[in-house]
């Protein structure tokens, strides 16, 4: 019910209104369109019949055809009141249409709703946040990366323990003179090849023996491109907190960034 | 009155001294979980013949590499979209595609003419991601998560800057059943299998009580004993739907497994992966 119409409820209704001119059992003469399994009947009731309900509502099959079945509906309702007419081909004109576009949808890909459950929802929002907790992330990672540490999965990228340190810190000294005379070139590659954590012994040693120089501080040697970097390479340090020692220069964290900065530099080095 | 009997246990423990019986160790729901029978046993012979010969086998052997379509359901709206893009930054060698209402049955034979290995279909609902269906393309599993909570990058506390382009590390925690060590090989095949350690970027996908979360962190090894990580990347948490034999195909799959809510969630100690 809607504030101006009553609907009828009767399956015969042409329009779908309760009104007097529109009710099937208000009129003795009075057709309808339906459709039944996707072919469209025109019923039709006369006042002859209205003795017999079994026999009341003649049913004519209407042709696929649009206009074709329009013609049908003329030629039978032919001498019928305009309105009753009128509104039957309506009636067809509608249901032909709503008839094509659930044709047209099953062959698309219907999409089902599958309604979510509150209370699931809410069991299962809370027990994730519980594993959340349980689970302690940050520290499984840590200590997953911790443990490819030792188990050697890197290879020789990450050169921690002590001994080997303190082999490098001697054997620098050794190889400091040698290196300083080194062609500048030798340097440029070395500090590519730093910064790209190659395996190479004497990068690494390079690596040490440049750190060391710096903490001495020291400066003749040294190209002062290499100090620039560093020094941009202390500027940069965010995020994470200083740390000590060799690892403060192993950050390629900061290294990626500044790639593409000293790459023309060594570039104009060298030539 | 807990707080009491504490104290009289401790007051108990100190005054036995070292004749004390050892500290009882915590109850948790790891600890009390019920025992599932298809644990993996890293040494079980049978499981090693089937990972052999599965279909992630090619992977595994370093003949195929991963190459990964990620897409949506229709019309997906701006969170979506960038979650898209950032997951596609996560994991190298993937592309992401729009959807205008191509049904899944076409394109997946597209996409093994491409040559895609993987197929990462986001669902969303209410302008939020919550969905996922990971199938490995050339006739592999597919697998239905419904994601939750979904961070973007920008969401998370961070400094860091946006993944680089180097293939990360994968872990892959607490995998333990056979359906857990399937499904754990599953998010490893999408990673190029030799990881630039350059990158010291790790993804992890962490499995605790059916849920299985995923970080992405750049790692720096301050000492040999400390490490420091620092997220970047989006996360999100994925449980676990269905998992179909063949590739996506709802009316014909063949289901290896589905969760049924009767009959699966009916203790609260028993998880599935």
């Amino acid at each position: 019910r809607t504030k101006t119409q009553n609907f009828c409820r009767n399956e015969y209704n042409l329009t779908g209104l309760c009104n007097r001119s529109s009710c099937p059992l208000a009129n003795s003469q009075y057709a309808t369109i339906r459709e039944e399994k996707g072919r469209c009947y025109l019923y039709m009731k006369t006042i002859e019949r209205a003795a017999f309900p079994r026999r009341l509502w003649e049913r004519v099959l209407l042709s696929k055809n649009y206009e074709k079945a329009l013609e049908e509906i003329d030629e039978n309702l032919i001498y019928w009141p305009r309105f009753i007419r009128h509104k039957c081909k309506q009636r067809f004109t509608k249901i032909t249409q709503y008839l094509i576009r659930i044709r047209k949808l099953t062959l698309k890909r219907q999409r089902k709703l599958v309604p979510l459950r509150r209370k699931i929802e809410r069991r299962e929002k809370r027990r994730e946040e519980k594993a959340l907790i349980a689970a302690q992330l940050d520290n499984a990672i840590e200590k997953e990366l911790l443990e490819r540490l030792k188990q050697d999965t890197y290879g020789d990228i990450y050169n921690f323990p002590i001994h080997a340190f303190d082999k490098a810190l001697q054997q620098q000294d050794a190889e400091s003179e040698s290196e300083s005379d080194a062609e500048k070139e030798e340097d440029d590659d070395e500090d590519v090849d730093k910064r790209a954590f190659v395996e190479a012994d004497d990068s690494d040693l390079s690596d040490f023996e440049d750190m060391d120089k710096l903490e001495t501080s020291s400066e003749e040697e040294q190209e002062e491109e290499e100090e620039v970097e560093k020094k941009a390479s202390h500027s940069k340090s965010k995020g994470k907190t200083p740390l000590k020692g060799p690892a403060r220069r192993k950050r390629p964290y900061i290294e990626i960034e500044y790639e593409e900065e000293t790459e023309p530099a060594t570039k104009t080095k060298a030539a | 009155e807990k707080l009491a009997a504490k104290k009289k246990r401790r007051k108990e423990r100190e005054a036995l001294g070292d004749k004390a019986p050892p500290k009882a160790i915590p109850k948790t729901i790891e600890n009390q979980r019920l025992y599932d029978e298809t644990t993996v046993d890293p040494n079980d012979e049978e499981v090693a013949f089937d990972e052999a010969t599965d279909e992630f086998a090619p992977y595994f052997n370093r003949q195929t590499v991963p190459k990964i379509l990620i897409t949506t359901s229709d019309r997906p709206r701006g969170r979506t979209v960038r979650f898209c893009e950032q997951l596609s930054t996560v994991i190298p060698n993937s592309h992401v595609y729009y959807r205008r209402g191509l049904a899944l049955k076409r394109i997946i034979p597209q996409c093994i003419a491409r040559d895609f290995t993987d197929l990462i279909v986001i669902n969303e609902d209410r302008k939020i991601p919550n969905g996922l269906v990971l199938s490995h393309l050339p006739d592999g599993p597919t697998a239905h998560f419904r994601m939750s909570s979904v961070r973007l990058r920008k969401e998370i506390k961070q400094k860091g800057k946006e993944p680089t382009e180097h293939a990360p590390e994968v872990i892959l925690n607490n995998f333990t059943t056979r359906l857990g060590h399937s499904i754990g090989r599953m998010f490893a095949s999408l990673f190029p299998h030799d990881p630039q350690f350059i990158g010291r970027q790790v993804a992890t996908f962490h499995n605790q009580r059916d849920y299985i979360f995923f970080r992405f962190h750049r790692y720096i090894f301050k000492s040999e004993k400390k490490v420091g990580i620092q997220e970047l990347g989006p996360r999100f948490t994925l449980k676990l739907r269905s998992l179909q034999k063949g590739t996506f195909d709802s009316k014909f799959g063949e289901y290896e497994w589905i969760h049924k809510r009767r009959e699966m969630d009916t203790s609260r100690r028993k998880f599935h992966l």
